[in-house]
């Protein structure tokens, strides 16, 4: 671990206290989950408040239109389960039951990305990002780090609406301070030469690697892209203004994650070179979680390659 | 509606009239002033295809004006395809992809629970619909939370957009499987008045979980060239068509000849 990031927490955990918290502050709150509920750790708000909380068994679909219309009777509204489930067996309910509603649904889906490790590909989610971002008046929030799980379990409370948080299963080394705030930006790190903006994991590798960069003269700012929707144009725009190469890194498919958002907003406003580190277009496979990034894509070489390469591309350096 | 918009359903629109005809005028409590009154019955039409049949009764009872029923499917128009809660009153739940409303209704009821509000919730059914999973995921939750303040009634015209549903998917024994999802189940005439309020009255007697209303129907219910036709599913008639339509539903009891 080096010392741009600090211990590695759940972000699921962070997730689960954050639930308690408003369960006691709103007793019109209530939740689901469908038979995950200590891994999603929706568990602890069941807990303190059985009443309130519908573990309603593997019908994930059903859940999604379970949620829209307990939203419909004016309640806020979690739905929790892994992200395969939650982005992908249930599209069309979170599509129609939940966006075409506008109905007032909080979706916290765990284990998204490659990060699900030893499951596999079936279960390793690298779609969601793209297909939760396309639904009409959905909110998108990918937290890099507990504390972000946190403050965005709050804020998609505060937004009405149908919302979409993405966490990892995997503990993540704390690299905000939780000051997320909904369609804003956090630069947490200055640079002029080179700007990487990272969602999730791969925000923690992204300082990993600008620190080292640092060590060669490279000056290298760090966007955390976590409110993937609505999503922070300005400090993008400024970026590729500023420093006038944009990578980035996301453990996501790269054909329609926050790596085709840059691209498209940088080339229709500010066009500058655009590279995009995530899953190639490909399913995962069983395997150690960490293991898993190394070997599609992801890995701390392949980021620092693709800098490199846009600094070239840039003619920052030979 | 169907013939002025040139597209929508009319065959599985004739054959839910009756139902929605009980429940818009009779069963509901539900006050054309106050189409947001929050103590409101709720009605899910799961078969969102069937909206203009929601259409005519809501406009009927008052909701909004009979002459917007002509806009329907057309740009602009608050009468959309299938229903839209966010654009018409009283519409509770936007549906049209089957297999959702059940289970917005099953949420719904849940709430009304919570906050043991006397509130009830009816959820109209097709049986092409039946075919569908979900339908039996929110049917077993509904049956599992014992939600005595929910109502599914199945809209049995035996017929959705290909032909019979026996020869395409069959749903039969479609009682018993209610039954077993542990809905107290009745089967009626679904064009029988006397029937239909008589179910719905039993519905209401009973508490220890939800009730089921199969109601047996014939598809194009009372023009006699669509009944009985899965062509006029998905199909509206064509002018001639429209006015014999018009004419023999002038003609039938309670029609406006």
């Amino acid at each position: 671990m080096s010392a741009v990031v600090g211990k590695a927490e759940s972000l699921r955990d962070a997730y689960g206290k954050a639930l308690l918290e408003l369960g006691e502050k709103d007793p019109n709150l209530v939740a689901l989950d469908a038979d995950l509920s200590g891994s999603t750790r929706t568990v602890l708000f069941g807990q303190k408040f059985p009443d309130r909380f519908f573990n309603v068994g593997v019908m994930e679909p059903t859940m999604m239109s379970m949620a829209a219309g307990l939203a419909l009777q004016g309640r806020t509204v979690y739905a929790s389960t892994f992200a395969v489930f939650a982005a992908g067996q249930a599209y069309n309910f979170v599509r129609q039951s939940i966006c075409y509603n506008r109905a007032n649904v909080k979706i916290v889906a765990t284990h998204g990305g490659l990060l699900v490790g030893p499951d596999g590909g079936t279960h390793q989610m690298i779609e969601d990002i793209g297909l939760m971002r396309g639904l009409p008046g959905m909110t998108v929030v990918v937290p890099a780090d507990a504390p972000t799980a946190r403050a965005a379990t709050f804020a998609v409370a505060e937004r009405d609406g149908p919302a979409y948080v993405r966490l990892t299963r995997e503990n993540l080394p704390t690299v905000t301070d939780g000051s997320f705030r909904l369609g804003k930006a956090a630069e947490l790190r200055s640079g002029s030469d080179l700007t990487i903006v990272a969602v999730g994991a791969l925000v923690a590798r992204g300082l990993e690697v600008a620190e080292e960069l640092a060590k060669v003269g490279i000056s290298t700012r760090v966007l955390d892209l976590a409110s993937v929707k609505p999503f922070d144009a300005p400090a993008l725009l400024r970026a590729a203004r500023d420093t006038g190469a944009l990578l980035v890194l996301e453990e996501h498919s790269v054909l329609t994650g926050v790596g085709a958002l840059v691209a498209s907003t940088t080339s229709e406003n500010y066009p500058v070179p655009v590279r995009r580190v995530g899953v190639p277009d490909v399913f995962g496979e069983s395997g150690e979680a960490w293991a898993l990034l190394d070997r599609y894509g992801m890995s701390k070489e392949r980021i620092r390659d693709e800098a490199w390469e846009l600094l070239r591309v840039r003619g920052k350096v030979q | 509606m169907t013939y002025a918009a040139q597209s929508g359903h009319p065959g599985g629109s004739l054959s839910v009239t009756d139902l929605i005809t009980a429940l818009v005028f009779h069963e509901l409590r539900i006050d054309p002033s106050r189409p947001d009154w929050p103590e409101r019955d709720r009605l899910v039409l799961s078969k969102g295809h069937a909206s203009p049949a929601l259409y005519a009764a809501l406009a009927l009872r008052g909701f909004f004006p009979r002459e917007e029923l002509a806009s329907f499917r057309t740009l602009g128009s608050r009468l959309q395809g299938h229903v839209d809660r966010t654009k018409l009153p009283y519409i509770e739940a936007s549906t049209g992809c089957l297999g959702q409303g059940i289970g917005m209704a099953v949420g719904m009821a849940l709430d009304a629970r919570l906050r043991k509000a006397p509130q009830r919730v009816y959820a109209v059914l097709g049986d092409g619909e039946c075919q569908a999973g979900p339908t039996w995921e929110a049917l077993m939750a509904g049956g599992h939370y014992r939600l005595s303040n929910l109502v599914a009634i199945l809209d049995r015209n035996g017929l959705e957009t290909d032909g019979p549903t026996e020869s395409i998917m069959g749903i039969e024994p479609i009682g018993e499987k209610f039954r077993a999802f542990r809905y107290h189940t009745v089967e009626i005439d679904g064009h029988d008045f006397l029937q239909i309020l008589d179910a719905l009255d039993e519905a209401r007697r009973t508490t220890d979980g939800p009730t089921a209303i199969v109601a047996r129907t014939v598809k194009g219910k009372g023009v006699s060239f669509m009944e009985g036709k899965h062509q006029f599913h998905g199909k509206p008639p064509n002018k001639a068509e429209a006015e014999q339509a018009l004419a023999e539903l002038a003609r039938a009891p309670g029609g406006a000849a």
